[in-house]
């Protein structure tokens, strides 16, 4: 279990982290979302050991940042934001020195390096120098790296920018692997990543944490406010807005267009239950044509738009 | 606490970092052009079995030559990210630091290895006196040490190789030639200046007389500038 409490950081005046508290489970996938310089990656580099808060603090697993902060760091695989390594090192060297940092006696080194190499594909790789590699393949090199020691917690700073769609896919596959035991923190601005591969999201912006909870739940919150989007030929605006302005629920009424003689309408709806059949009623009883008819819940963008809009 | 183990892995990693470039050989082969060519140019005229003309210019061709060698250390590393990756490895700076300033003084004493040479064949040509040889290979080591520390310490300054190694040139160069200005001073002051120059207690050494003196103060300035590269690293955190 991770707790950050009242974690609060500063770069000079400017304020990246704003007293958050959070609490992650062990065996959750936590994507950790917001715009760039939210403070994403600070509360990462903070967990790693390689920023000190301003102020507050981070257990993990029963041991504090402040006073354990070596024993915290071989519990944690990390891979920073576009994995820098050393560029002039071989691969199978720079993963034998890490292996060495992390413990790993000679045989075991070998055995797990052996391991890594097919787990991340890097195995007809493993001789080159690092700055001969792709992009995605330095982020592969990365990944071993992250997850040398078996990490008791993972995190990874935007793991698949710079991948093709196939190693997008080996890598959330990886990253699910992984997930089943040990924690992972992920952090991203790929909204179609977190719904793949997360079981918790946590948005931050400004520095402050400003919603919490699965992609269902999120989605959830926001149902009672949805919008139907209809389509109609053979009818006037006004007509519509007195006639469907009847209907309680429908808050608002909107024109979005015409095209093809076809009115385009937007209803902004505020309820829990589904009135399309009460749209559908009212039209019906009138000579209008309805040629679309389409209910809008908020998607994870619009929800992340909406709580990392600026002011 | 330092942790042997996390040092020599960071010993190693440096250390064979510097021959996998090719800077490791051409530092070493500019340092054994000029140090021979200084040398032998002068050596015949004298006619004397002795290394004096060697030792007296290392102070300032270490000057040049170690910032060179150290100023990756930390300024690589900073301006490429690996900092971070490195930092978040179950090591603490103080590790980091000892191992990297271990790195640089095998190079240092690698570089000197082929130097030898000298000594050796001057004692086929004449009388040796082997002391101050040893001496000054000892002193050679404090000095390199000391250059070290400072270039390290610079290096961690700033992300730019070049700055680091200008900054950690001009100190060491100030260090040695320290004691020749003091005539500018009054004689009042003389004793301490002379006492901070780096060139004093290296003669002092490489003439064979090892006084604990001189091994305190490279021993001591070593120690501050290392502990200055700490703070100056946990400053960044």
């Amino acid at each position: 279990m991770i707790e950050f409490r009242q974690l609060t950081k500063y770069y000079g005046e400017l304020c990246a982290l704003d007293h958050v508290d959070l609490t992650i489970e062990t065996g959750q996938i936590l994507g950790l979302l917001g715009p760039n310089g939210a403070g994403k990656t600070t509360a990462m580099r903070i967990l790693t050991g390689y920023l000190d808060p301003t102020s507050g603090t981070i257990n993990a697993g029963g041991l504090s940042i402040e006073k354990d902060i070596l024993k915290i760091k071989e519990m944690i695989g990390y891979l920073p934001e576009s994995a820098p390594l050393y560029e002039n090192m071989i691969v199978y060297d720079y993963l034998e020195y890490i292996a060495g940092m992390r413990g790993l006696k000679e045989a075991q080194s070998r055995k797990r390096l052996s391991e890594l190499a097919d787990a991340c594909g890097l195995r007809e790789n493993m001789h080159r120098p690092i700055h001969e590699l792709s992009k995605g393949y330095k982020q592969r090199v990365g990944l071993a790296h992250a997850i040398m020691a078996n990490p008791e917690i993972l995190m990874l700073d935007e793991p698949t920018t710079g991948l093709d769609p196939n190693q997008i896919v080996e890598i959330r596959n990886i990253i699910k692997e992984i997930g089943k035991e040990k924690t992972v923190i992920l952090s991203t601005h790929i909204l179609s990543e977190v719904e793949a591969t997360c079981d918790r999201i946590v948005i931050i912006n400004h520095g402050k944490i400003v919603a919490d909870g699965s992609t269902e739940e999120l989605k959830q919150s926001s149902k009672s406010e949805y919008s139907v989007n209809i389509s109609l030929k053979n009818a006037e605006f006004n007509d519509v807005n007195t006639e469907l302005g009847k209907i309680e629920e429908i808050k608002e009424i909107e024109s979005i267009g015409k095209n093809n003689e076809a009115l385009s309408i937007r209803l902004s709806c505020h309820t829990d239950k589904d009135i399309r059949d009460l749209i559908y009623k009212r039209i019906k009883e009138q000579t209008w044509i309805l040629v679309e008819m389409t209910r809008d819940i908020k998607s994870l963008e619009k929800i992340f738009g909406e709580l990392t809009k600026e002011n | 606490m330092l942790k042997a183990r996390n040092i020599a892995q960071i010993f190693k990693k440096e250390f064979s970092v510097y021959f996998i470039s090719p800077i490791a050989y051409i530092v070493i082969s500019i340092f054994l052009i000029v140090t021979g060519w200084f040398f032998f140019s002068t050596f015949f005229l004298y006619s004397q079995a002795e290394l004096r003309s060697f030792f007296s210019l290392l102070p300032i061709t270490f000057s040049f030559i170690i910032p060179a060698i150290t100023m990756h250390l930390f300024s690589e590393e900073l301006n490429s990210g690996s900092y971070e990756t490195l930092l978040t490895l179950p090591v603490s700076i103080k590790d980091i630091i000892t191992g990297k300033f271990l790195a640089a003084l095998a190079f240092v004493a690698i570089m000197l290895l082929p130097t030898l040479s000298y000594p050796i064949s001057v004692s086929f040509l004449g009388d040796l006196d082997w002391g101050p040889v040893l001496g000054g290979y000892l002193g050679a080591i404090l000095l390199g040490g000391m250059f070290i520390s400072i270039g390290l310490f610079t290096s961690g300054l700033t992300k730019n190789q070049i700055i680091a190694l200008l900054t950690a040139i001009g100190i060491c160069f100030a260090l040695t030639l320290i004691e020749n200005l003091l005539f500018f001073l009054p004689e009042s002051m003389l004793g301490f200046f002379q006492q901070i120059g780096a060139g004093y207690h290296f003669r002092n050494i490489s003439r064979g007389i090892i006084d604990s003196r001189d091994i305190i103060y490279f021993l001591s300035f070593i120690f501050i500038a290392l502990y200055s590269a700490d703070l100056v690293m946990q400053g960044k955190k």
